[in-house]
């Protein structure tokens, strides 16, 4: 069978996985479809060429979408989240001044408690400038994270904190130039950022929400409803890719092939760290286990939650003084869980019958009505035990 | 508002930059500054308080520019992303070129139009430099490679200079390869043999 040959966007990351993998084994094959892997130099172009169509889908920050409904950054056509690629995946990560100052402070580097990390970057922080954090995008879940998490222990922006935006690739020098004193970043920035001795790891971004949607797949919301049956093949073969990375068995072929020149051009090794949760924290080679650092498949990983969407609209909302009904509104409608179930409908998936959930609610694995009866959701907290209700519809 | 029009231009590469100032010179008279540092850029650039910003599409640094379309709140945002979209086809031929613009929220299209048309025209023939200089650095490897290639064979062999490369040739055709690949084959793999 002749195969359609389907243009994605990407950003350099390890978790343009799914995209890759779809393609390299075979998944999107299987659905008669050729990915044409596009790595785009940014994500404000990125963003560009899926409004513009010069792709037709691609690798997004989760918050774009929803940013871009409530009218920020950039006009243009609307924009669907139809599957989550990834959950969790980032790291937060200081200058080697900043660290030896939080180990003066008394900070253990656990790489687990939030709170602890917080208050430590309080009492080592100069208490007469902002601390200067950067960031991929103003609209990402980086960004998210960082003002959740340091308002919610006593570092409010803009006063005690400025959050800039530092391309990826060029965190590393940022940092070592003394520009920034600390970031957040998808991996392998934060591990490269380590590899050449510019700054310690602190921690990964699930210690603030253990299930944060990180990554989407973007579709102009007139081609998801114009070309539904071709959007299907795609979002199978991602679901698929998805539960390949999940075994374990997978990572070490996963890093080989991402790390190739075509795609990442990094070290395989670098981008195993983050596949295989096992970070190496400090240029002094300190190891930390993380399980669940990145997640691509399990606690139905990729199902693009409504209530998700409308958390991420209402962050925004109160940091832009938009109004927040209206952003909630908008915020859901941009993930698509309806098409995401409509594509999976008949397949291996199990899907939540529901579209909504309280965020933050659930503590340990649980297991939920879903059409084929045995689904489960795993822990989905924030570190300050604050839960989210999604306003409904 | 019938005051210059004020642009700046990010480009790190000067010569670059200058081409594309006279570019816009002819095209009208502006308030034209260049910014090359990176360090700050969003920074700077609301200390200018542009009009318009011109920038690569390729240069990762675009993305720090989206600070400003959040700048004092959405409500007042001094700057807008890229060209209305209601106007026809420009902010997509821009696109094609490799050229990003931010306009001054309300600023109209019809002065905008001339300077974007003389981006692009300026934008498209950087491309093309680009694409030309990828071509011939390309060039120049292979015939590197296919040289290396063809002194193992006339050593390997004993043949002439002639016959090693109809030996590439032949492999070429048989494998379906182009001659610069199977050169790079024999290459990578000849020191093996030792």
């Amino acid at each position: 069978m002749k195969g359609t040959t389907l243009s994605v966007g990407y950003i350099a990351l390890t978790d343009a996985a799914p995209l890759i993998v779809a393609q390299e084994m075979g998944f999107a094959a299987e659905e008669g479809l050729e990915l044409d892997l596009i790595k785009a130099p940014s994500w404000s172009s990125l963003r560009d060429m899926l409004v513009f169509g010069r792709v037709e889908a691609a690798h997004m920050l989760s918050p774009v979408p929803v940013a871009s409904a409530m009218g920020l950054g950039g006009t243009g056509a609307p924009l669907s989240a139809v599957s989550v690629l990834n959950v969790n995946g980032n790291v937060i990560g200081v200058s080697n001044d900043l660290a030896q100052r939080l180990r003066d402070v008394g900070h253990s580097f656990d790489f687990t408690d939030a709170r602890a990390a917080g208050q430590a970057l309080i009492r080592a922080k100069n208490p007469d400038a902002p601390l200067r954090i950067g960031v991929p995008f103003p609209f990402s879940m980086h960004a998210e994270l960082l003002y959740y998490w340091l308002s919610a222990v006593g570092l409010p922006a803009p006063q005690g904190v400025l959050i800039r935006t530092v391309p990826p690739p060029l965190m590393a020098d940022a940092i070592a130039a003394g520009e920034i004193d600390a970031f957040c970043v998808g991996e392998p920035w934060g591990s490269i950022t380590v590899e050449n001795n510019a700054g310690e790891l602190l921690l990964p971004g699930s210690a603030i929400w253990k299930f944060a949607p990180e990554k989407v797949l973007a579709v102009r919301t007139d081609w998801a409803e114009r070309e539904e049956a071709l959007m299907g093949r795609l979002i199978r073969s991602l679901w698929r890719a998805g539960r390949w990375l999940a075994d374990p068995a997978s990572k070490s072929l996963a890093a080989e092939m991402l790390s190739a020149t075509n795609y990442l051009n990094l070290p395989a090794e670098v981008l195993d760290r983050a596949l295989s949760g096992r970070l190496i924290i400090s240029p002094r080679g300190e190891l930390r286990d993380v399980p669940g650092f990145i997640g691509f498949h399990k606690g139905c990983a990729t199902f693009p939650w409504r209530s998700q969407a409308e958390w991420i609209a209402l962050q925004l909302a109160m940091r832009t003084g938009l109004d927040r009904d209206a952003a909630l509104r908008a915020g859901r409608a941009a993930f698509r869980s309806d098409l995401h179930r409509a594509a999976l409908q008949g397949s291996e998936a199990d899907l939540p019958g529901a579209s909504m959930k309280i965020e933050g609610a659930i503590s340990a694995e649980t297991s939920i009505a879903s059409e084929g009866g045995r689904l489960s959701l795993l822990p989905d907290t924030f570190f300050d035990g604050r839960v989210f209700e999604p306003s409904g519809n | 508002m019938a005051d210059k029009l004020s642009i700046i231009i990010v480009e790190p590469d000067r010569d670059r930059a200058l081409l594309l100032v006279d570019s816009l010179r002819n095209a009208g008279d502006y308030d034209i500054h260049v910014i090359s540092e990176i360090t700050g850029l969003a920074r700077s650039i609301r200390s200018h308080n542009p009009d318009m910003v011109l920038v690569d599409v390729a240069n990762p640094s675009r993305d720090m520019l989206e600070e400003l379309t959040l700048a004092s709140g959405p409500l007042d945002r001094p700057v807008a992303i890229f060209v209305d979209q209601s106007d026809d086809g420009l902010a997509r031929t821009a696109i094609e070129a490799g050229v990003s613009a931010y306009v001054v929220a309300g600023l109209k299209p019809e002065r905008v139009k001339p300077i974007m048309d003389a981006a692009v025209a300026r934008f498209n023939m950087f491309q093309r430099m680009r694409t030309e200089l990828v071509a011939t650095k390309k060039a120049l490897e292979e015939r590197k490679v296919i040289d290396r290639a063809k002194g193992l064979l006339m050593k390997a062999r004993g043949v002439g200079e002639d016959e090693a490369y109809a030996l590439l040739r032949r492999a070429a055709m048989d494998q379906n390869r182009r001659v610069a690949e199977v050169a790079q084959a024999l290459v990578s793999t000849a020191g093996l043999l030792g």
